[in-house]
């Protein structure tokens, strides 16, 4: 019995020796996969990055360019010894930085066998010459060259945005695009038309033989690519009107934005402070610093924060009333400090009473437009409050509040509209009237609402009722935009109503001084600047100022909104701000009589008034 | 000293076996040379790489040898197998705490430049150990003392080594089995430990219900094989077992009529049929005076549990870089770069090498460092891609040939303790050989043990030299004098 156990045995032996010999036949002779993957194996893709697109503005200048760098390449099993406090010279970095990375490599060897990882990024050609001098002393160790960005003019970071190194978690966003070591625009316009301005990367693939030596071209280059460079991208940025505006907006917080009323193209968008482009070439260097900053640079206000409007919606109200039928121009409302209601006031500053409509625009009075609100609200038309103001708020959303515009600029933001429901869900149904949300009437309480849409609304008015999506993007060869940035987008209000408020705004601005116009310092003489002041309620520190003007008065060229934090009256800086802005724009330069005033903007720093967390 | 005289070297010493054991040194040897060979080593002695290091070892072998076949006496092996298996014992707990740390187990010694693994001489001792257990003249492996020291033989060395996280080297003392299988233990039991492993893989690949359908008709069979009533038995198991593979859809079926029967799990209820046949079985067996019956269904509980306590067993007992070994090998992930990376590279380069492989030297997978440990666990890719099919299968043809002359000669000798031990040996390089092999061609989780004679490596060479010329020198003494 035993005996035939040992057979058994042998046999169980020729088993597993015919299981490896047939599972060794079918890998080495029948199937070809593991040739091919040995083949892929000894290949070398020589990656060739593409160049980004360059951005241009509206006049064909470059706003951000492409400039060479290098990053140090090493294949850590090419490496002999090598003196590492000559390297770090060379490279200018600490010594400690190659002995770290050296280490880290070695515990990875297995992982990296015989590839080359990224040394060090962004070398400047400079540094990159001095280690060419000497690089025949540090075996292993190349250069390739990167294109990196390039900034001529300083046109804003939160506009432009950056570029920087994909992370694993952006690879995953967005599968099969990006790979490990690829750049892509994560902020601004470099995000937004991150598909036109990336390219397409190239290789080369060379053969190497079992002593690791590149030995030719792979089928003679049949099937390398050449990398196909990025699309250039035209912009509707005035270059030269971005950069003035950054530095009327430097030292404060807010923005400032311009817009083409015809076209709807954005001419300028400036928040401030900003990221400084010298650091967005480098971001990861500074991403720490800026992400620090207590006033927040990262946080595009332009198009994300939520303000009340302040005054400037006077105009949204008047307008309504005006197509609603419950305000005539020639209506008058008299004003005592303020609007009383029961023991409560909503105060106003002191100017002379009653006022009609033309007046109340130039003067800014509160209780003129609360009484435009009422009647707006408590319209007999309408069954009852909530129902009114529904329809207000229908009104409000066709000048482009309460949503997002639709703008071609990533992560823009809506803002805020109530609506009845909303009324409702705070007082319970019936439970709010007229008096509940007097706020709104003059654009405090619920309402809020980004800059661009202020400067899109000064926009919709200078259009006398309709305006264009605001767009960043112009269309050019190859380079088509969305058709709807083309399209009209009608107010609810008829043209015909325009009139009326837009001779308000003319009088606000250029009534002269002494007869209560509220925005005078904003008038530059032969440009018929039209305007509305705002001065929002900020319940962290002093009052908001705003503006909004457009000129000229009867063939708009530029619509301006300036939102200004914690810097009090309108007329005391968004006016001036916005002013000189439309002049510079209009002019091409400020005039004599208003340089005192640009200096005075230039050199004001209100950062101190600002509340930070 | 020593008597040469009997029937002389060239009649007594089995030249075929010291051949093939010749050749597999000088494969490995040459092999480890062309794996490293892109780093540069000037030549094959260079001492400087581990392809003159392993000259060094082979000399050293060869000598070691040698002095096992020509100057030790061979009776001395059995005398020293209880002091050797204690020493060796001490050996394997101390490193624990002495040794220094290599890839997570703390399973080497280290003097100087020179490094050693206990476990790898630990397999001499056991097998010296078992061999003279074994061979004991009163010794019955069918008797449970007698089995069950055996079993503490072989299972202490193995729980220690299990201990410093080697757990591939332990896995090498399941091979005994081998050896108590030829000398009388149950067939049953290289069954039933086939069977579990089958159980293992189908709950983790497929589903534990697939594995319990299959666990009843296995037994259903056996069923059929022992009491040889076909007519009888198998309509009745076989229908149970038809019942139970269609217990899903008759739970669906029942859930139209009754809801809560959708959210029954079959296993559950398949378990509890089962619980409640068992007292019966046993009831019946006891009363038939069928000792199968009881048998089959503790086999079947026993089956039960694994499968219950398979994930269990996957998840909280086995560590991580095992289980996703594991999981790897059975396609439940597919993850090329990172644990799959081994196996990957090692099967391209192996797959590479067609039927006449690339050529002396000319493989570019071994050489660029795809492959990782290419000198020594995974020394076979470079036999693989260098030498293809026809040098594979030369290499696979030696180690059966080996295998195959230890056990002839093991039993052709008349002293049981020179064939326990023969067999001992053949079943060590068996194991090695099939979980090496296996695992750089896929069939087998990546498990770091070496090839033996050919891996790189002086502690290893040394202790398969000594494992097997021990073997030779014993056969050699069997011809000398009978």
């Amino acid at each position: 019995m035993k005996d035939k156990r040992s057979y058994k045995l042998i046999i169980g032996l020729g088993v597993v020796a015919a299981i490896l010999l047939g599972k060794l036949f079918y890998i080495q002779i029948i199937d070809n996969k593991y040739k091919i993957n040995a083949s892929n194996n000894s290949m070398v893709y020589d990656i060739i990055y593409p160049t980004r697109g360059v951005i241009y503005d509206r006049n064909g200048k470059i706003i951000v360019g492409n400039k060479v760098a290098y990053d140090i390449m090493v294949t850590p099993r090419e490496v002999k010894p090598f003196d590492t406090l000559m390297l770090a010279d060379a490279l200018g970095i600490r010594p400690d930085l190659i002995r770290e990375k050296m280490a880290e490599y070695a515990r990875n060897r297995r992982k990296i066998g015989y590839q080359s990882v990224v040394f060090l990024k962004q070398v400047p050609p400079e540094t990159y010459m001095r280690f060419g001098e000497l690089q025949y002393n540090f075996p292993g160790f190349r250069g390739q060259v990167r294109s990196i960005r390039d900034y001529p003019v300083d046109a804003g970071g939160n506009l432009l945005g950056y570029v920087s190194e994909v992370d694993q978690s952006f690879i995953e966003a967005h599968e099969g695009e990006y790979r490990p070591g690829d750049y892509a625009g994560k902020t601004g316009i470099e995000a937004a038309r991150e598909k036109d301005l990336k390219g397409e990367k190239g290789y080369h693939i060379y053969l190497r033989n079992s002593k690791n030596q590149i030995e030719q071209r792979y089928k003679d280059g049949l099937m390398d690519k050449e990398a196909v460079p990025g699309r250039d991208i035209v912009t509707t940025i005035d270059a030269d009107l971005q950069q003035y505006g950054q530095s009327l907006m430097q030292n404060k917080v807010g923005s400032l934005v311009a817009i083409e009323p015809k076209t709807g193209e954005i001419l300028s968008l400036v928040s401030s402070p900003g990221i400084h482009v010298d650091m967005l070439a480098n971001i990861g260097q500074h991403y720490d610093e800026i992400s620090r900053d207590p006033y927040k640079p990262m946080f595009n206000r332009a198009v994300q924060a939520p303000y009340p409007p302040g005054s400037v919606f006077k105009l949204v109200n008047g307008l309504i009333g005006l197509q609603e039928g419950t305000l005539r121009p020639e209506m008058a409302y008299p004003c005592s400090n303020g609007y009383h209601f029961g023991s409560h006031t909503l105060g106003c500053h002191t100017h002379r009473s009653p006022l009609v409509l033309e007046e109340a625009v130039m003067m800014s009075c509160n209780s003129y437009f609360c009484y435009v609100l009422r009647n707006v609200l408590e319209n007999k038309k309408y069954k009852d409050i909530a129902e009114s103001l529904d329809r207000w708020n229908d009104y409000v959303q066709s000048f482009g509040f309460g949503h997002k515009l639709g703008s071609d600029f990533p992560a823009e933001l809506g803002g805020t509209l109530p609506t009845s429901k909303y009324y409702n869900k705070i007082y319970g149904k019936g439970g709010w009237k007229f008096t509940t949300i007097i706020s709104i009437s003059i654009g405090q309480g619920e309402v809020g609402v980004t800059p661009l849409q202020i400067a899109n609304f000064c926009a919709t008015v200078a259009n006398r009722g309709w305006y264009r999506i605001p767009h960043i993007i112009k269309a050019s060869e190859g380079v088509k935009i969305d058709p709807k940035y083309y399209e009209k987008q009608y107010t609810m209000v008829d043209t015909l109503q325009f009139k009326k408020v837009i001779k308000g705004m003319w009088r606000a601005v250029n009534s002269g001084y002494g007869v209560g116009a509220t925005a005078s310092i904003a008038a530059v003489p032969g440009l018929d600047i039209c305007g509305k002041t705002g001065t929002a309620q900020n319940p962290r520190g002093a009052d908001n100022s705003v503006f909004i003007c457009f000129a000229p008065e009867n063939d708009p060229k530029i619509a301006v909104a300036a939102y200004i934090e914690n810097a009090g009256f309108g007329a005391t800086w968004a006016a001036p701000i916005a002013s000189l802005l439309v002049e510079k724009y209009l002019q091409g330069e400020i005039s004599e009589e208003r340089k005192y005033l640009e200096n005075r903007i230039l050199q004001a720093n209100l950062m101190s008034g600002v509340k930070i967390d | 000293m020593v008597n040469l005289s009997d029937r002389g070297v060239k009649k007594s010493v089995d030249w075929k076996l010291v051949g093939a054991y010749l050749l597999l040194v000088l494969i490995g040897w040459v092999n480890i040379y062309a794996s490293i060979h892109s780093g540069g080593p000037a030549s094959i002695f260079d001492f400087n790489f581990n392809c003159g290091r392993q000259f060094i070892w082979i000399l050293s072998s060869i000598a070691l040898a040698a002095i096992i076949l020509f100057v030790i006496n061979p009776r001395i092996w059995e005398s020293i197998a209880v002091p050797a298996y204690l020493f060796v014992l001490i050996l394997l707990v101390a490193v624990i705490f002495l040794g220094i740390e290599v890839k997570g187990s703390r399973s080497w010694f280290e003097f100087g430049p020179v490094r050693f693994q206990p476990a790898e001489i630990s397999k001499i001792s056991t097998s010296l150990l078992l061999a003279t257990l074994m061979s004991q003249a009163n010794y019955k492996i069918s008797r449970a003392k007698d089995l069950f020291l055996t079993l503490l033989v072989i299972g202490i060395p193995m729980v220690i080594i299990l201990a410093e996280s080697e757990a591939g080297s332990a896995l090498v003392y399941i091979s005994f089995i081998f050896v108590l299988y030829r000398e009388g233990l149950s067939g049953w039991w290289l069954f039933c430990i086939g069977m579990a492993i089958l159980l293992f893989v189908l709950t983790l690949t497929v589903s534990p219900l697939v594995s319990a359908i299959v666990l009843a008709g296995t037994v259903a069979v056996s069923h059929v094989f022992h009491s040889r009533r076909i007519d009888k038995w198998f309509p009745i198991n076989l229908s149970v077992v038809v019942v139970f593979s269609l217990l899903p859809w008759i739970l669906r079926q029942l859930s139209k009529i009754w809801d809560a029967a959708g959210t029954v799990d079959p296993l559950y209820v398949f378990a509890g049929i089962v619980l409640c046949a068992v007292p019966y079985f046993i009831f019946k067996g006891y009363k038939n005076r069928n000792s199968f019956l009881p048998l089959s269904a503790v086999a079947i509980v026993a089956g039960l549990a694994l499968i219950f306590s398979t994930d269990f067993l996957f998840d909280n007992v086995l560590q991580e870089h095992q289980r996703k070994r594991i999981e790897v090998l059975l396609g439940m992930k597919d993850d090329p770069t990172g644990v799959g990376y081994n196996v990957n590279q090692s099967m391209i380069a192996i797959g590479s090498g067609g039927f006449t492989g690339k050529g002396f030297l000319n493989g570019t997978q071994t050489t660029f460092g795809f492959v990782p440990e290419q000198s020594t666990d995974f020394i076979f890719c470079t036999v693989g891609e260098e030498w293809g099919f026809l040098g594979s299968a030369l290499v696979i043809f030696l180690y059966v040939f080996m295998i195959w002359r230890i056990i002839h000669n093991a039993e052709r000798s008349r002293e049981a303790f020179t064939r326990i031990y023969g067999y001992c040996v053949a079943s060590c390089i068996f194991m090695h050989l099939f979980i090496n092999i296996g695992m750089t061609i896929g069939l087998v989780p990546v498990i770091g043990i070496p090839l033996p004679f050919l891996s790189y490596g002086g502690s290893s060479l040394w202790a398969f030299t000594i494992l097997l010329f021990i073997s030779i020198a014993l056969f050699r003494q069997e011809k000398k004098y009978y």
